[in-house]
């Protein structure tokens, strides 16, 4: 494999609260190669956005702490850099996108003043260079009339354009990586298209690489070239996009992809949600952390936590954290689309189940099923 | 209607369909003529003086059927908010007709308004702040029972206990406060506070914006088993197109204060005639890399225009890319195009 431009190895970020130890990411494993995008995919409090933070080293120490792991970046470990070093890379060779460009700008400075501070401060750019650059950069990034704008304040401008302000703030020293945390979720849906579409020419143009941060399945379906899910703090499944959606191996991702209905769905059939709740990341559950919601699990899956391992019947990178789809599992030949967790359906099943008799089953999966 | 009386066993493979015959007003439930919502802006300190409005709603019309879901799409600051509350009196109308089941809602006083009341409730957004910190969950759903003298004392407790139960949650919750719950949870409270006076209709604005993806299918499938069971009328107010697509029977599609476009559901969705009903659905991200690497995008340029000064003419002009002449000039009508389809376009089709 090529030179990786980040490598993140086992990375634990926790956060200590009064009512305990908050796992917010634990044991994270990822790299991106340069102009690579990745998307990861999950829902709040799944530990998404601390992973970015953590990249950053953002994390706001105490309560969090980056606990174990390396975030190794252009060859060097970022936790290991003092806060001086750490300022270097950060907004220079890694910038972020925030999800809520209303309150990450700040409101009494003017744009130009927030993107000039960059440029000045890591590439040593004297004043009116800058604002020549700043102009630059918000005429790429899409701004009508840069020149009279570039003296607004934030609040003169409105939600997807103080959307491009983030992005053009985020371009202004070239950065090799760029972590966009929810960049549109903030957005209207054609705002939304409009800034997706940016940031795809963008990314495009400067061989940028990406890192999107998204809970909506059908935003990093049409931008990224891989995507992670995360639950609970870990990564459930790892693929590259057109696998993912149409090879699912974790039953978390075939519940993401059958609870939402489709712009484009015919057929007005009930939704499939998940039922329960995400995991209380204090006390998370001793197996696998999908397990108290899974309709598949069985008892492995309360008393081992399944690795993150490759998966037969798909593309040889593509890895999922589960006991039933990996080598040898009870949901390897499951097709998720056929299965449409038809609770009457399974009843039926279960009762053909219980009329069988009892037969051995091979290799390594233990005893009988609490629920199919 | 008893609550504890389904009309419909639990059918994972039923789906739902419903006639599509054409209107007739006696069916309606709601009537809506010319609704006009402005808000003023003013100035001066003491003495103030209007100098403008925001036209928040700016002149629509649609009915609602008794029984099935109408969708109201569009973009935030369109206006759809504002015809949901206008609708239940939560503002007072600038000017217009609102006839709920034959009555005009618009001149009652308020004991006949209060009265009117128990028939249609809402469902707020933010299940965060639409459920009063300081009251327990008993307190929260009983108290439209006490409003509206339905019931007191044991029977109060029985009847929240059974509508926490329709809504699934447990029923000896209620001495619980609205912070001991997640999100899905709380909007399972505020769906049965809008149940407790066993409304016929219910203003949904945005019920499920706030809530987690996993958690946003539960309660879409809770009001759609609600809806089948007590006979519910929804207008269910959303900006995503998907969730819309599937608990609507018919979408209106509002955009800067009025509606460009109403039709059935599988019309608006295959075959849209405005431009900007066609604008907004090529924009929703679909999660199929397969599907998505085909379609053909179109991209708005600019924001939209601010609702105080709208642009003459069709209001979509600026961002349209079939505008002409006359599209700046004339306000284009809203024209039954097809049956049961229509649209305010000068120039509208595929």
């Amino acid at each position: 494999m090529a030179q990786q431009l980040l490598e993140v190895q086992d990375l634990h970020t926790q956060f200590f609260t009064r009512d305990g130890v908050v796992r917010a990411v634990d044991g994270v494993s990822f790299e991106l190669a340069a102009g690579e995008t990745l998307g990861i995919v999950g829902e709040s409090g799944c530990g998404k956005s601390v992973t970015a933070l953590s990249l950053m080293r953002l994390i706001p120490i105490p309560p969090g702490k980056i606990v174990k792991g390396s975030i190794v970046f252009d060859g060097a470990d970022v936790l290991k850099m003092d806060d001086d070093e750490v300022r270097g890379i950060r907004g220079n060779n890694i910038a972020m996108i925030f999800q809520d460009p209303m309150t990450s700008l700040n409101p009494v400075l003017t744009i130009s003043r927030q993107i000039s501070e960059a440029l000045e401060l890591h590439l040593k750019m004297d004043k009116s260079e800058a604002r020549k650059r700043t102009i630059e950069l918000l005429d790429l990034v899409g701004i009508p009339s840069a020149k009279k704008r570039v003296d607004d304040y934030p609040h003169q401008f409105s939600g997807g354009m103080r959307q491009r302000v983030m992005i053009a703030m985020a371009l202004s020293c070239n950065p090799k990586l760029i972590l966009a945390d929810e960049p549109t979720t903030a957005l209207d849906v054609t705002i939304q298209a409009q800034i997706l579409d940016l940031l795809k020419n963008l990314a495009r143009e400067f061989r940028t690489a990406f890192i999107l941060i998204t809970h909506d399945l059908g935003v990093v379906a049409g931008m990224t070239q891989r995507i992670h899910v995360m639950y609970g703090g870990k990564i459930v499944e790892k693929a590259d996009t057109a696998e993912l959606f149409a090879n699912p191996k974790m039953p978390y991702t075939w519940g993401l992809l059958r609870s939402i209905p489709r712009l484009d769905e015919r057929r007005k059939a009930k939704l499939l949600p998940i039922e329960g709740l995400p995991p209380d990341l204090i006390a998370p559950p001793p197996g696998c952390r999908f397990e108290p919601r899974c309709q598949y699990r069985r008892e492995v899956c309360r008393e081992k936590e399944p690795e993150l391992v490759h998966i037969p019947n798909s593309k040889p990178d593509h890895e999922a954290r589960c006991w039933g789809t990996q080598q040898g599992g009870w949901l390897v030949d499951t097709d998720w689309r056929k299965e449409v967790g038809d609770t009457r359906v399974l009843e039926e099943i279960k009762q053909e189940v219980a009329q069988l008799p009892p037969e051995p089953k091979p290799g390594d999966v233990p005893p009988a099923p609490t629920a199919i | 209607m008893a609550l504890n009386t389904p009309t419909k066993p639990a059918d994972p493979d039923y789906v739902r369909v419903r006639s599509t015959a054409t209107a007739d007003s006696g069916k309606n439930l709601l009537d809506v003529k010319a609704l006009k919502m402005h808000f003023p802006l003013t100035q001066g300190i003491i003495f103030q003086r209007q100098v403008g409005a925001v036209r928040a709603v700016d002149g629509i019309d649609f009915f609602v059927e008794k029984g099935e879901t109408l969708g109201l799409v569009g973009e935030s600051g369109c206006g759809k908010s504002t015809t949901g509350r206008a609708i239940l009196q939560l503002y007072k109308p600038t000017a217009g007709e609102v006839k709920f089941d034959g009555v005009e809602l618009t001149r009652l006083g308020g004991e006949d308004m209060r009265k009117m009341r128990r028939r249609m409730q809402m469902i707020f957004q933010d299940p965060y702040a639409s459920l009063n910190p300081r009251m327990t969950v008993g307190n929260i759903i009983g108290e439209p029972l006490e409003v509206h003298n339905l019931a007191r004392g044991k029977e109060k407790t029985e009847r929240v206990q059974e509508l926490l139960r329709v809504v699934g949650l447990n029923p000896y919750f209620t001495n619980r406060y609205p912070h001991e719950f997640s999100g899905g949870q709380r909007q399972r409270i505020g769906i049965a506070r809008a149940l407790a006076v066993e409304p016929e209709f219910i203003v949904c604005d945005e019920p499920i914006s706030a809530l987690d993806v996993s958690i946003q299918a539960q309660v879409i499938n809770l009001l759609e088993e609600l809806q089948d069971r007590f006979k519910l009328t929804y207008l269910f107010i959303a900006h995503d197109l998907s969730v819309v697509r599937h608990i609507s029977d018919r979408v209106a599609v509002m955009y800067l204060g009025k509606i460009v476009e109403l039709a059935d559901r599988v019309d608006l969705y295959e075959r849209p005639l405005h431009p900007y009903s066609q604008a907004l659905l090529s924009a929703v991200p679909i999660p199929d890399p397969a599907v998505e690497s085909k379609r053909k995008r179109i991209i708005l340029t600019g924001d939209v225009p601010s609702p105080v000064n709208p642009p003459s003419g069709c209001r979509f002009h600026t961002r349209c890319w079939k505008a002409q002449q006359i599209c700046s000039e004339v306000d284009p009508e809203f024209i039954e195009h097809e049956p049961r389809h229509w649209a305010a376009c000068h120039f509208p089709g595929v």
